[in-house]
């Protein structure tokens, strides 16, 4: 019996034993570099380390390659290295900003501050009393008002971006990006100038709702767009063949297929307004106990709880204010994910 | 029974014109759709005509005199009064340009790196930790680069002064650091380098594939071909990206106001902790503003909408056409 002599599959791409080697070996000489050069010299703090083991790093594999394949192997390891420390600096402050907050914030976390507001309280007392209950019903408001206004005008231009097609489809498109742009202290500006002096005279939390309406259409219009334009157009042909209208077709075909998008778009815009603080400095007030009532009053928010409390400047204030942004970053990091999810498992499908 | 005795029913009429519900459907959306201009023209009409007086009234001198000051009898009236933007406006861009110029290297190797160098798993996680960042409210930015980053921003500015005072723009007088135009750039700088690094990587993703394999076959490596294919044809997207940023940088007003010492005079040395910045200006002045000061601030706003809109709209321009010509 013959015995079969099989091809061993081969990967001549992958990194030989020997170069791996080398690599851990460049790597661990740019270390110790570092650690020398920083000891040996007046430097000191993790930035140096950082820039020495960077530089010895980028500088040691560029004139290896560079004697192993040449020049343009050289600068091709010196890109590698830039573009991951691009990567790695990115990356840091997001990192930084997540575990500042978690640290600094839960000594503030207490069940007491989910039931109390703050109109007993200031915010430079200890830390059990008061709380955000007002601010987070004051969010929660605010939140709700904008998402009544901005999500039918958000669909709508989407709608005629996708369905109608008219005349004004491109100067409409380039000004829902244009208006994206618009910085919310401008937004509240209007709202200031344009209805709360000449109608209402007063703060309130519609004030500020209307404020992030303007801020929030953008975000939905543009994601549901993105939306719309994804569902198939055999789905628009075939209502009409059915011999529906176009009112019938986009009512009963288009819009529930794109539901989940839809929802993605409204979280996303969501996301994007809870923590909008310059125009909440604006236009509502900022007041210390629970109202519900949206039309009179002052009304609190999270932003404007934190913004308090960080200027007032104590210790215990500013524990509050991290607190304050535990809280704010969590809501946001959820209704993030949730927007996620909801759009990964609209592209499995 | 004949056959001429049935009666034909009469053609049913063929139109094209629509029902009365696609009208009313039509029209309710077109409404819709068209209420985004609407908004924009309102925007820039109340702001103007809320700050026209003031306009009138200091002419070309509100966006090249640097004074602002207000001065009133015991009655309230208005005796004397100075606004110039000029100040702030520098300080705007100059924080912002910080911004850009520390953001758009950092963005585009990141793009880089996402496109053509991360694994599939790693990219995954840097995107999500890309889009998160973008989510994050700018008063996070603001407190957390006042408390945890600007004792190390200092001493970087320390650094560069030290090293690097020879060069005008690291150059200094008095050596104050702190709340520095140089500190509020960097604060920007993390705050845009989501924006600039998506707009990036969406258009370096375009980069043609068979130009890319073409480059690879002939024996490139991986920066010769980036050099080769997908520079040439993202660089205008890139600056797209770029000004995007700068459009945020510009009208960014919580995380500026935290970090950024504000003062009324015209400073270009970035390390020196005195600038300026129209948005937070506004907030700074709001508090206590006479309803005189208020139109000041009311023209203050009509001067920044229109400064991001221009930005923001040259902007998508540009990414707009390199879409298109990419494919």
């Amino acid at each position: 019996m013959s015995s079969a002599v099989t091809a061993v599959p081969t990967k001549p791409w992958k990194p030989s034993h020997q170069e791996r080697a080398s690599d851990i070996a460049i790597f661990l000489i740019a270390m110790a570099t570092s650690y020398g050069l920083v000891s040996a010299t007046p430097m000191k703090g993790k930035l140096a380390y950082f820039g020495c083991f960077f530089l010895a790093y980028a500088f040691l594999t560029s004139v290896f390659k560079a004697r192993q394949r040449g020049s343009a192997a050289a600068k091709d390891a010196l890109v590698n290295s830039l573009v991951a420390i691009g990567a790695i600096v990115t990356v840091i402050p997001a990192a930084s900003i997540l575990a500042t907050v978690v640290k600094k914030g839960l000594p503030g976390i207490s069940f007491g501050l989910f039931t109390h507001d703050m109109a007993l309280a200031t915010p430079t007392d200890p830390l059990n009393n008061g709380g955000l209950l007002h601010a987070i019903t004051g969010t929660l408001i605010l939140v709700a008002i904008a998402l009544i206004f901005s999500v039918p005008i958000g669909i709508l231009t989407a709608l005629y971006l996708t369905e109608i097609k008219g005349r004004f489809t491109n100067p409409i498109r380039f000004l829902v990006q244009a208006m994206s742009g618009v910085p919310s202290i401008v937004a509240g500006l209007f709202i200031l100038s344009a209805i709360l002096y000449p109608i209402t005279k007063a703060y309130s939390g519609l004030m500020g709702s209307l404020a992030l309406t303007i801020l929030m259409i953008p975000t939905i219009a543009r994601t549901s767009e993105e939306v719309l334009n994804l569902i198939p157009n055999e789905l628009r042909e075939a209502g009409t063949a059915l011999g529906g209208t176009q009112w019938r077709t986009v009512a009963m075909i288009v819009l529930p297929a794109a539901k989940s998008g839809l929802v993605t778009a409204i979280i996303l815009g969501v996301a994007r307004i809870a923590g909008e603080t310059a125009p909440i400095l604006l236009l509502t007030g900022g007041g210390d106990r629970v109202n519900p009532n949206a039309f009179n009053g002052p009304m609190g928010s999270l932003p404007y709880y934190i913004w308090k409390s960080f200027n007032a400047g104590s210790p215990e204030a500013i524990t509050r204010a991290w607190a304050g942004l535990l809280v704010l970053v969590g809501l946001v990091l959820i209704l993030f994910t949730l927007a996620r999810f909801l759009g990964s498992r609209k592209a499995a499908k | 029974m004949s056959i001429q005795e049935i009666a034909i029913p009469a053609p049913r009429a063929i139109t094209t014109e629509p029902r009365r519900s696609d009208k009313v459907f039509r029209g309710v959306v077109t409404a819709g759709g068209l209420s985004s201009l609407l908004l924009l023209g309102l925007i820039a009409l109340f702001l103007g005509y809320r700050g026209f007086e003031i306009l009138r009234q200091e002419g070309i001198g509100f966006i090249t005199h640097s004074d602002w000051s207000i001065a009133t009898d015991d009655a309230g009236n208005v005796i004397e009064s100075h606004f110039g933007l000029a100040a702030m406006l520098v300080g705007t861009i100059l924080c912002s340009l910080i911004a850009v110029v520390i953001a758009l290297p950092i963005s585009v190797f990141c793009a880089l790196f996402l496109n053509f160098y991360a694994p599939v798993w790693l990219k995954r996680v840097l995107v999500t930790v890309i889009d998160m960042m973008a989510a994050f409210p700018s008063i996070l930015f603001g407190i957390w680069g006042f408390l945890v980053l600007m004792p190390s921003v200092e001493y970087w500015a320390k650094l560069l002064h030290r090293y690097l005072g020879f060069i005008p723009v690291f150059d200094m007088q008095v050596p104050v650091f702190t709340r520095s135009p140089f500190i509020a750039g960097v604060v920007l700088s993390i705050m845009i380098i989501p924006i600039i690094t998506s707009v990036s990587r969406e258009i370096f993703s375009q980069a043609p594939l068979d130009r890319i394999q073409a480059a690879y076959a002939l024996g490139a490596t991986r920066w010769a071909m980036i050099k080769a294919v997908v520079i040439p044809h993202g660089r205008s997207g890139v600056i797209g990206g770029a000004m995007l940023g700068l459009g945020r940088a510009l009208g960014e007003t919580v995380a500026v106001f935290t970090v950024l010492n504000i003062v009324f005079q015209i400073n270009w040395q970035m390390l020196l902790g005195a600038g300026g910045n129209v948005a937070s200006l506004i907030i700074l002045k709001f508090g206590d503003a006479s309803p005189y000061e208020i139109k000041a601030l009311m023209a203050a706003g009509l001067v920044l909408f229109l400064l991001t809109l221009v930005v923001n709209g040259l902007a998508n321009l540009i990414v707009k056409t390199t879409g298109k010509s990419g494919r």
